[in-house]
């Protein structure tokens, strides 16, 4: 049933929306929209070492990511610089590097675009059973710390005061992002990755009261997202990646009228 | 607690403080702006990292109600939710801790849509509803009308013994403060005086400190004072 190259790419998409829908959620919370994108920036430096080393792709771009997250949040106590800047710094140098390291390995030709915006139609066997294996256990992970995690989100001393470690769950979330890009990297590419967070939570937010009800919605989203992006790519022959971000622009646009309409309601 | 304090950016926020919170007890924090009231309940509730001094605690099970919290826009949150922020409560014990700071008909309101006062009440009643056995109240009631005020107070005396738990409440009403708790602690950056709501009330240093028409509320005699203390806090020996 794998055969078809359609099916495959049908597959990984539904595995990430079902993933990225919470930690979007998360994200949207906790304003972490732009650490996400420094994260996919870091990623290609990740691709290139797993070229140059001959490591799994996936294994590479989590352990780059997480160094990358692991020197922000250093950066950010040890400097007096805002965190905005510190992530620009870190996204855009990391990008130049992993550029350079492309450029000193002149043996191996890369497909820049497919790195920039991923290649769903491209997915191997092996790239399924790695996007439901890891999300699943991503979403394990996240269910375990979902009530520590999204106390801190709504107060952190609160959270710490009666004992829910925020700390440690911040980290571990953050290591849940850098472990969402890694194993989606070769499907959108660096620069749709976090429109992928981002998108299916935002428009959820448009139409949810509470925060479960938001991460519900979310994961609707994601998938309708990937289901319209790939068939209207297979029909009006665009690219997938992109295909599926527009597909959530739109919901989104649509999901504004759910706004105007209960704002109406209420006046 | 023992002799803790806090030293940030080159300044005391407070410096030894002791004080000890027993099981069904009040302990009550009060002095003026910048004494170092909500330090100290942070540094009981173990938000410090580097402090002076030792805090050991007893139990896990603490409920606070913070000075200031503000909720972001991004989040999607009912009053339902936030009384399940911490811990999973039964649907009942939700609706008996807001009927009991009369807030019951706000369970399924939006947190941002509530009133200044009517928050105050939430999370009071969240903080209850975690049947804690160290309640950390800090200016439980800002904002609550004035009649709320009163009967929220009685409802945290009520607290202390149903529940027997340890409150330690910071609080700017001191007509409160003197006949609802057990022991008062008056904070300058130090331990100005502490005590009996009484001997405090009689202790010159406090009456120094709130001006002598509130300190008459209690007084019935003085007490020669040792120190005076400077416009930072700190103290002067006479």
């Amino acid at each position: 049933m794998f055969d078809d190259f359609f099916i495959r790419a049908l597959f990984v998409g539904i595995g990430m929306a079902l993933v990225t829908g919470p930690l979007g959620c998360f994200v949207v919370w906790r304003r972490l929209s732009f650490f996400g994108d420094t994260l996919a920036h870091s990623a290609l430096l990740g691709i290139t070492i797993a070229y140059t080393m001959e490591i799994n792709i996936a294994l590479s771009v989590f352990i780059i990511s997480s160094l990358v997250a692991l020197m922000l949040l250093k950066l950010e106590k040890t400097t007096n610089l805002p965190t905005d800047a510190l992530l620009g710094l870190l996204a855009h140098s990391s990008l130049a590097v992993g550029l350079v390291v492309i450029g000193l390995i002149a043996t191996i030709r890369f497909d820049l675009m497919g790195l920039l915006f991923g290649d769903i139609l491209a997915v191997n066997v092996n790239d399924i059973i790695i996007v439901w294996f890891g999300g699943a256990l991503i979403l394990l992970v996240l269910k375990l710390i979902y009530k520590p995690l999204f106390a801190s989100t709504v107060n952190y001393e609160l959270a710490e005061a009666e004992g829910m470690k925020p700390e440690k769950v911040k980290a571990i979330f953050t290591l849940l992002l850098a472990a969402i890009i890694a194993i989606s990297i070769k499907m959108v590419g660096l620069l749709l990755i976090t429109g992928m967070l981002i998108l299916p939570a935002a428009i959820a937010r448009n139409i949810s009261s509470n925060p479960k009800g938001m991460v519900i919605y979310s994961i609707i989203a994601g998938l309708m997202s990937v289901l319209i992006g790939l068939f209207s790519s297979l029909q009006i022959n665009t690219p997938s990646g992109p295909s599926i971000i527009t597909a959530g622009l739109i919901l989104f646009v649509l999901s504004l009228i759910k706004i105007k309409g209960s704002s109406q309601l209420k006046s | 607690m023992e002799k803790a304090g806090v030293f940030i950016n080159n300044k005391w926020l407070v410096k030894d403080v002791s004080l000890e919170i027993e099981k069904g007890k009040i302990i009550t924090l009060i002095g003026p702006n910048g004494s170092g009231k909500t330090t100290t309940a942070k540094i009981a509730l173990g938000l410090y990292k580097n402090i002076s001094g030792k805090v050991e605690k007893f139990t896990k099970k603490i409920a606070y109600v913070p000075q200031k919290i503000s909720i972001d826009w991004t989040l999607p949150i009912r009053v339902f939710d936030f009384m399940n922020l911490t811990s999973d409560l039964q649907d009942q014990e939700i609706n008996e801790a807001l009927e009991i700071t009369g807030a019951k008909h706000l369970l399924n309101n939006d947190l941002k849509s509530l009133s200044g006062g009517e928050f105050q009440r939430v999370l009071i009643a969240r903080a209850v509803a975690k049947k804690p056995d160290l309640l950390v109240l800090d200016e439980p009631v800002q904002g609550v009308d004035f009649t709320g005020e009163i009967e929220l107070y009685e409802l945290i005396k009520k607290i202390s013994e149903t529940l027997k738990c340890g409150i330690l409440l910071i609080s700017h009403n001191l007509h409160v403060v003197m006949s609802k708790t057990d022991h008062v602690v008056c904070l300058n950056g130090h331990v100005c005086c502490s005590g009996t709501p009484i001997s405090v009330a009689n202790n010159k240093k406090y009456q120094e400190l709130f001006g002598e028409d509130v300190s008459k509320i209690l007084s019935i005699y003085e007490h020669k004072h040792d120190h005076k203390h400077g416009v930072d806090g700190s103290v002067e020996e006479n």
